[in-house]
């Protein structure tokens, strides 16, 4: 394998690895900072939570190693040896370090700061076992004993177990605490649609069901007010709850075509690309990559719009249908989701209003999108060189000057909302975007 | 029905046979003829005559009159014998007896006619009633058989309504079987899934003893140090106290975040209550008063008096303090009766107002059409009118333009006089811009010079400073002949400043040349020119205006 993935985590500086080495940059200016070597290719890297040190994990030697940004000659490398390391994580404080060894054994807490080790037996092997509130007080894990479920709450700061309890699901598939850290979402695996809320202290506050035997949740999304929890499932609706009786307050259909005439459909068109017999020069490759990459622009498409609809394989399992992508807007006021049957379309909700507000259609598939931190912008990746931005004034496709193929698979913006970071398979570039000026 | 009518047929040719018959028998049987006579109709001429002759010949006179005497008793006339016995006959009674015959023989025939009359009304009706009896029997056949495919259909229609719900029935079964093979299946799954989970987790258990027991030197930490706290903190042991802490901090969390949804609660619920409060207000003035209190009245009597009392209770206290069941459930039924009524009451307007609109749609229209009409004829009216001002306007400003035929020396001096008007417009016009640029340099002109005159003011007051001061120090001596020489000098230099001055800016006065000091010659001239242009300019007059013009240079003119 020529590359590894990149990580992000944008901070004072930016951090990319590129197989062994690490490379710390300022954002600003993109200068290379700092520079490290790691024992073996980094699978995954993580800011701590003061940005002082990053971890480089290293999953096929099942090593973490820890460096510093204020003393470049510290080092720490954290040796799983035989017990294999699956996934590492930073704990809030910044201080402590959680693997989790093969096969979900267990969880070791090291800290940086004494010698301690910690050890959390039986976690439970899903995408999204632990969960830590917004304000890293206290964490949650998903356990499973005896068949059966568990949640376990932390205290970050002295690892004290809290609370303990069972939950009723069949098969946990994740956790997700709500923004103000008293809530904690539990979801059961897609063959059962049940999402169960738990309060701080560990009771259970309700349980909702929106159907049985099919296909259930696939994704969920807490407004960052934790007003309203949005849960995706397979049967292709958004279903919104809201935190005061935790019941539906609304259903979000997607259906493949759109009649209601207030809804704005951008469509992604490919302008003609207009040759100029000057630009015809050598060398040839320049023309190559404009030829190549065809600016885009979006036409507002008049309702009814059909959109493109992809059948999903009946017989196979984990099918590409249903909510797959849920984020809300950081003002709360807007919601975007991806339907896996209609990958080429984003839809944006109105959370004001309920209703939907505006589908973008894109030539590609989207591969993610993430909203802007500061403001209500979108922005998308559809895996080839252009970025495209959304915002209620507008959107927008940017194409990036890049020569050869730069095919964006994700994208990461900076907490400051002043820049979005672009990653392909094997390079990145750094978008920035100019602030207007407010009068 | 055709048979009737071949019926009736017969009666006539019946008749016409009957009359012939009557001459037949007559001979044979005089007494059948009182049945024959009543059916006949009018007897012809012909069979008439026949008749006549038959009855009565010359031998059987007397049988015949005693016959008809003894019929003519029968019937209640009187004899028409002269005497009871005799052969001689009573004339007058014979021509009674005749005419009482023939006025029986016409009432006879009118009855006749009436009853053949009656005959064929009746037959008529009943041909009619007969038409309609066959009509209504072949629609009640129609219907009959309508009905029976009706019922046919509805059998049909209720068979297949029987089978679907049948199918429906099916189906449901089948989705509960498929439901609970599903979840048979599901729970089969599932103690699968368990049974192999408690395996792997057998194997887990095994493979993280061995890890454990290897006691592998390499799972470790190498750091170079440690590094603090985030927090600057030093770490501190777990204890009971910790951990009580940690619950109360872990409740005060949960209790923040209550309260302060529980004040966001309150908030809208205040603002809510103020809103439902001034929309009951407002519902009340709405209403009309007096529909609302009979009505209250008739309904609920005691309500409004509450409803008053609420809203003077309410509007006294602090709203958001009452929160209790009974307050809040009268403030939501008192705005829902008040909107009921406001909507029966808004209900009934637009039922009157769409009453009378389609009612008085027509006259409406018919009015407001005429009035528009008449409008646009007044405005027509108006209109012309106006155009026919215009037009003789016109003629008389033509006419005034044109002179009459007869005198042609005006008219042609009229068109010089024009002519000579526009020249003398063109030229002014000529003038007029020379003027201005003129007066443009000349302005500018001034301008430097009351700068430079300002400037030299300055300086010359400034002399003048020294001047006197230099005097005031030399006072004795050259006291008197100096300040005179100055002061004159002084005086002929202001004059002469104050003079150019006062003749280049004022044009249009005429300059009162009160001043025996002479003027120098430059300023002079330069003032007559522009007193001649300014008469000049003053001159647009038309041509009757001349002589004040002329009246001014010459004045002028005698004053330079």
């Amino acid at each position: 394998p020529l590359v590894d993935e990149h990580s992000f985590v944008f901070a004072f500086g930016q951090a990319s690895c590129v197989q062994y080495r690490l490379v710390i940059r300022d954002v600003n200016t993109l200068q290379i900072l700092q520079l490290y070597t790691c024992l073996d290719q980094i699978q995954y890297i993580e800011w701590s939570s003061d940005s002082l040190f990053i971890l480089c994990a290293m999953y096929k030697r099942g090593i973490v190693q820890v460096w510093s940004l204020e003393q470049p000659d510290w080092h720490c490398k954290i040796d799983e040896g035989s017990a294999g390391l699956v996934a590492s994580c930073w704990s809030p404080d910044g201080r402590h370090i959680l693997n989790t060894t093969e096969f979900h054994l267990r969880i070791t807490v090291w800290s940086l700061c004494t010698k301690s080790v910690s050890y959390i037996k039986y976690p439970k092997a899903c995408q999204q076992g632990i969960a830590f509130t917004k304000d890293g007080r206290y964490m949650a894990l998903a356990e499973r004993r005896d068949c059966k479920d568990f949640i376990s709450l932390f205290v970050c700061s002295d690892w004290q177990l809290l609370r303990h309890f069972d939950t009723e699901t069949q098969d946990l598939f994740g956790i997700e605490w709500a923004p103000n850290g008293c809530v904690l979402a539990v979801w059961d695996t897609c063959l059962e649609y049940k999402i169960l809320l738990y309060s701080l202290d560990g009771r259970l506050l309700s349980t909702y069901r929106a159907y049985e035997w099919s296909l259930g949740i696939k994704s969920i999304a807490w407004s960052p007010s934790s007003q309203f929890l949005a849960i995706g499932s397979y049967d292709e609706k958004v279903r919104i709850l809201n935190h005061v009786t935790w019941k539906k307050i609304t259903e979000f259909e997607h259906p493949a075509t759109i009649t209601n005439p207030k809804t704005i459909v951008y469509k992604e068109v490919e302008k003609s690309p207009s040759v100029d017999a000057e630009r015809l020069s050598f060398p040839p490759r320049a023309l190559a990559s404009s030829l190549f990459s065809t600016q885009s622009k979006y036409d507002i498409s008049q309702v009814p719009v059909s959109l493109q609809y992809v059948k999903p394989i009946a017989d196979r399992a984990n099918p590409k249908i249903g909510i797959g992508m849920l984020a809300f807007s950081t003002d709360n006021c807007f919601l975007a989701t991806r339907n896996d049957n209609i990958p080429n379309a984003v839809w944006i909700w109105d959370i004001q209003k309920l209703k939907l507000f505006v589908v973008l259609e894109q030539l590609c598939a989207i591969q993610s999108f993430q909203w802007d931190p500061r403001q209500p912008r979108l922005a998308i990746c559809t895996g080839n060189s252009k970025v495209y931005l959304w915002s209620p004034a507008g959107c927008v496709s940017v194409q990036v000057p890049m020569e050869g193929d730069f095919q964006i698979l994700s994208l990461c913006w900076h907490s400051s909302g002043d820049s979005v970071a672009l990653l392909s398979k094997e390079n990145f570039c750094v978008c920035y975007l100019e602030r207007e000026e407010v009068k | 029905m055709g048979d009737w009518k071949t019926v009736t047929v017969p009666v006539l040719s019946s008749d016409s046979k009957n009359i012939f018959q009557y001459t037949s028998e007559k001979k044979m049987s005089p007494p059948s003829l009182n049945t024959q006579v009543l059916r006949l109709p009018l007897p012809s001429s012909k069979s008439m005559h026949t008749f006549f002759s038959a009855f009565c010949t010359e031998e059987n006179i007397e049988q015949s009159i005693s016959y008809l005497n003894r019929e003519l008793t029968t019937l209640g006339f009187p004899s028409i014998y002269a005497e009871s016995k005799g052969k001689e006959l009573n004339l007058i009674s014979v021509i009674n007896c005749m005419n009482e015959l023939l006025v029986l023989q016409h009432k006879n025939l009118r009855a006749q006619e009436e009853v053949e009359m009656q005959h064929l009304k009746l037959g008529s009706d009943m041909d009619h009633l007969q038409n309609c009896y066959a009509k209504l029997k072949e629609q009640l056949e129609l219907s009959k058989r309508e009905i029976v495919g009706l019922q046919e259909r509805d059998r049909q229609l209720q068979s297949k309504n029987r089978s679907l719900h049948q199918l429906l029935k099916n189906e449901k079964d089948e989705v509960q079987k498929l439901q609970n093979i599903i979840s048979s299946r599901a729970t089969q799954y599932n103690h699968d899934m368990k049974r192999k989970e408690r395996e792997y987790n057998k194997l887990k258990e095994r493979l993280h003893q061995l890890v454990m027991n290897k006691k592998d030197k390499k799972i470790a930490m190498d750091v170079l140090n440690y590094v603090g706290r985030a927090d600057g903190k030093r770490g501190a042991w777990r204890t009971d106290k910790t951990e009580a802490r940690n619950e109360e901090e872990m409740y005060k969390a949960l209790l923040n975040d209550y309260e302060q949804r529980q004040k966001q609660l309150l908030m809208e619920n205040a603002e809510l209550k103020k809103v439902l409060q001034q929309m009951k207000k407002e519902i009340i003035s709405l209403l009309p008063p007096q529909k609302q209190k009979p009505k209250e009245r008739s309904e609920d009597g005691p309500v409004l008096s509450d409803l008053e009392e609420d809203t003077g209770e309410l509007n006294k206290e602090n709203m958001w303090e009452l929160s209790c069941e009974t307050v809040r459930e009268q403030l939501t039924n008192s705005i829902r009766k008040q909107w009921r009524m406001l909507k029966n009451h808004v209900e009934k307007l637009d039922n009157q107002v769409s009453r009378v609109h389609s009612g008085a749609l027509n006259d409406k229209d018919v009015i407001s059409r005429e009035d528009h009409e008449l409008e646009t004829e007044k405005l027509e009216l108006e209109i012309q009118q106006c155009k026919e001002m215009i037009k003789t306007q016109q003629q008389l400003l033509q006419q005034q333009l044109m002179s009459p035929c007869d005198d042609d020396t005006t008219l042609l001096l009229q068109d010089c006089y024009l002519l000579e008007e526009r020249e003398r417009l063109q030229e002014e016009w000529r003038l007029f811009r020379e003027q201005k640029k003129n007066f443009e340099k000349e302005r500018r002109n001034f301008t430097e010079a009351a700068i430079r005159l300002g400037l030299e003011r300055k300086a010359f007051e400034e002399d003048r400073g020294a001047w006197l001061k230099q005097q005031f120090l030399s006072m004795t001596t050259d006291y008197k002949h100096s300040e005179n020489m100055t002061t004159a000098s002084a005086f002929l230099g202001s004059s002469d400043q104050d003079n150019r001055l006062m003749n280049s800016t004022s044009q249009q006065r005429k300059p009162h040349c009160t001043l025996s000091i002479p003027i120098p010659a430059e300023p002079c001239q330069t003032s007559q020119c522009i007193s001649h242009n300014s008469s000049d300019a003053a001159s647009k007059k038309p041509a009757g205006d001349k002589k004040p013009n002329q009246w001014e240079e010459s004045d002028k003119e005698e004053t330079e």
